[in-house]
């Protein structure tokens, strides 16, 4: 028996096929398999997606969900619900578990994992060193056939220059991506904090822009030499970002991601919450002429992807003083929110760009399928309504995690429903 | 006596006060000084209240002065160090916290080695918190003291020049005093050597300069402030004598000061280092008067933040 979803009544925005506007489409055992004006029902199932925004699933390149290891802090379970319920169709989860994500084994643990609990897809990022210690590289080809769609060694930016040699053009073979978190821990000293007249005031310890600046520029010289891709994590300040910019010019193949809070908050935000651990994380926030750069990338096309760095402590783990915190905060189920209310109703952000920075930008940056609604791409979609009224509260968040710098922000425009592979994963309980 | 009091339970920090909170710390300190001159150290301002002292980060002057406060009004003091506590068993803040609120304390005066965390506990208690010294963030009732005792040298605090010179980076005393003095109408110049000095330092409003002599010229307070040698591991500054070359006070680098010019020290110095002993004992140096105010500020305070009864005894 065939199973039919025929979204009817909403606002298509697909920019990776060109498709703005009213149409209907039909869903077919797990693929898109007619778009038009008019499309005959037939047995299908009707969603009414009136009022509704009809967008590719959308695609977190960025998450931590903890499990194998730390299921106290988020499992695969709560986090890829969480993700459904923030309107993403597929999470990319970082190898820092324990075990580290650097064998067969441990990728197709994730793999299949995801496949059994409901919600987002679950797409393993292997680790490029053993157990990330930045010394030995993992068996790639292992890794890719288990399932990892790129390498990172995730919060460890690998320092040997000649190792990420290697590594590029070894990932190469399998078409993977290298993902770097580009921080010079030389440079950065692991400061719990951005480098500025707010750290100089607070008299906290402080990460120089440079530090993420460096390492990109170092990584970036690799890829150009190896031809490899390289793909920058949360990339957070001006500088990196104009280094980015100029690469894609020069033809380097690299991409880059930034996250929702460093396109909203500056490093002032640690000061006004009077040192919460809620605004620890890193990379840090920077400064709003960082923010203002950012802004410029995310319209102009330097960055690819929003990504979310969902980040999940145990509360108690984050109830402690700003120095000694870990750092990190969730995102899953805020993200989508955050950058509309804050960027595209606001008009910073156009529509177009922002179905985009969630689906096609991140599905290209790794080459995963979906990021389009055309005919033949995986059933994946996330229906946005965009005049939903919400107040974020973390106690109601399906994540294990509760420390945001969100709570309690009040937002307009939300997911309404979650779809993966034609089957309604996560819907909000009102329609 | 009539005292107008606080807007908050706690003091964190200097950033957060008006100019007139400043202004009746400062004169209701100066009223408590007469208690320390009397034969019988003691009245009941505070009886019946509790203070816990929780100090996370050595500390003699601090720690001895809050202690000397609390004894003075009458508080009841319980005294907790972290050595030896169950912190060491690994008890985390927050529940330590959590066992002391338990015991109903009225004020708690913590020290601890990072940013913000007098700000945690205030958000987690009941109780008042006063910030004895967090990380190289605030040490408010150092800041106070020192502002009494240039009042009390230089007669005012408004359009005085003071010259704040050392390790500007690790300090907590240095940014409770650029908050106060800049609030109060000062005019402060920092100077350290550059690896000491935190980048946008002046965008706390004072001028920044690495020349020492040059900060010197016509000030009228010269603050020096202690070299942290437990921290010049690493690339800080090469050696203690080049250092005191650059950046120590002597007296024939005062004489660049006003005649006038008074010189203060938090303590504990580094004779040698960062003060030649020919300032810090000569008529110039007011860095004992610093001690003996500390205690006054600090009754100010316990007074203030506790509600202050008119106080039992006066005329």
């Amino acid at each position: 028996m065939s199973r039919k979803l025929l979204l009817r009544g909403g606002k298509l925005v697909d920019p990776a096929a060109g498709r703005i506007g009213r149409f209907v489409v039909l869903l077919s055992d797990g693929l898109v398999t007619e778009v038009g004006g008019r499309v005959e029902a037939g047995d299908a199932e009707v969603f009414d997606a009136s009022r509704l925004l009809v967008l590719p699933g959308f695609i977190d390149l960025h998450a931590h969900l903890r499990e194998p290891g730390r299921e106290y802090a988020e499992t695969i379970a709560t986090g890829l619900a969480a993700a459904a319920a923030g309107g993403f169709t597929a999470v990319c989860a970082m190898p820092n578990t324990s075990p580290v994500n650097d064998s067969r084994e441990t990728c197709e643990f994730l793999r299949l994992r995801g496949e059994k609990v409901r919600g987002a897809r679950l797409y393993p990022i292997g680790a490029i060193t053993k157990g990330q210690k930045g010394q030995e590289m993992t068996a790639f080809g292992e890794l890719a056939e288990a399932g990892a769609v790129a390498l990172s060694d995730d919060g460890k930016w690998l320092e040997d220059g000649g190792l990420l040699r290697h590594a590029f053009e070894h990932a190469g073979l399998f078409g993977l991506p290298i993902v770097q978190h580009a921080e010079d821990k030389s440079l950065s000293e692991g400061a719990p904090m951005h480098e500025g007249a707010v750290s100089a005031r607070l008299g906290l310890s402080g990460q120089p822009s440079m530090a993420e600046a460096a390492a990109v520029a170092r990584d970036l010289l690799v890829a150009e030499m190896t031809h490899g891709r390289l793909h920058v994590a949360h990339l957070s300040t001006a500088r990196a970002l104009d280094l980015v910019r100029r690469a894609k010019a020069a033809g380097i193949r690299v991409t880059c991601e930034v996250t929702p809070h460093h396109l909203v908050l500056t490093d002032e935000e640690v000061a006004k919450s009077e040192f919460s651990t809620r605004t620890k994380m890193n990379p840090p926030l920077r400064e709003g002429s960082d923010l203002e750069a950012l802004l410029a990338g995310l319209s102009d096309g330097v960055i690819d992807a929003i990504a979310t760095d969902h980040a999940p402590h145990h509360a108690d783990e984050k109830a402690v003083d700003f120095d000694s915190a870990p750092f990190g905060i969730v995102g899953l189920e805020t993200a989508a929110s955050v950058v509309y209310d804050r960027l595209v109703s606001r008009g910073k952000l156009p529509l177009e760009r922002f179905a985009a920075l969630f689906s096609a930008g991140p599905a290209k940056a790794f080459g995963l399928p979906g990021g389009t609604l055309a005919v033949g791409a995986p059933a994946d979609v996330t229906l946005f309504d965009p005049e939903a009224r919400w107040k974020v509260d973390p106690h109601r968040f399906l994540s294990k995690g509760r420390s945001t710098p969100f709570a309690g922000w009040e937002l307009v425009g939300g997911p309404a429903a979650t779809i993966v592979a034609g089957t309604v994963v996560w819907q909000r309980v009102d329609l | 006596m009539t005292v107008g009091n606080l807007r908050t339970k706690d003091l964190l920090g200097i950033e957060p006060l008006t100019p007139d909170e400043i202004t009746l710390l400062l004169d209701t300190a100066e009223s408590m000084r007469a208690i320390g001159q009397r034969a019988i150290k003691k009245v009941p301002a505070l009886r019946g209240r509790m203070v816990v002292n929780l100090f996370f980060e050595a500390s003699t002057r601090t720690r001895f002065s809050f202690e000397t406060a609390e004894k003075w009004l009458s508080a009841d003091s319980l005294n907790f160090a972290a050595k030896g506590s169950s912190v060491e068993k690994g008890e985390s803040l927050l529940d330590t916290a959590k066992n002391l609120q338990a015991m109903s304390p009225d004020l708690i005066v913590i020290r601890h080695g990072s940013p913000g965390v007098p700000h945690f506990l205030a958000r987690h208690l009941k109780a008042g918190v006063v910030n004895a010294g967090d990380g190289a963030h605030e040490h408010p009732t150092q800041a106070l003291l020192d502002a009494l005792t240039i009042r009390q040298r230089l007669g005012r605090l408004e359009g005085l020049r003071v010259t704040i010179a050392g390790d500007i980076a690790h300090s907590r005393v240095v940014r409770s005093n650029i908050w106060l003095l800049t609030k109060m109408g000062a005019k402060v110049t920092v100077c350290g050597p550059p690896t000491l000095l935190p980048g946008r330092i002046e965008e706390m409003g004072v001028a920044v300069t690495t020349d020492f002599d040059a900060a010197l010229d016509g000030a009228d307070v010269v603050m020096m402030l202690r070299m942290q040698l437990e921290r010049q591991g690493k690339s800080i500054f090469p050696s203690v004598r080049e250092y005191f070359r650059h950046y120590g006070l002597d007296a024939k680098r005062l004489s660049r000061a006003k005649p006038e010019a008074i010189v203060m020290h938090p303590g504990p110095m580094n004779r040698g280092v960062e003060i030649a002993s020919d300032v810090a004992d000569s008529g110039r140096s007011v860095i004992l008067d610093q001690v003996a105010n500390g205690v006054a500020v600090r009754m100010a305070v316990l007074y203030l933040l506790l509600g202050g009864h008119p106080l039992e005894g006066e005329s």
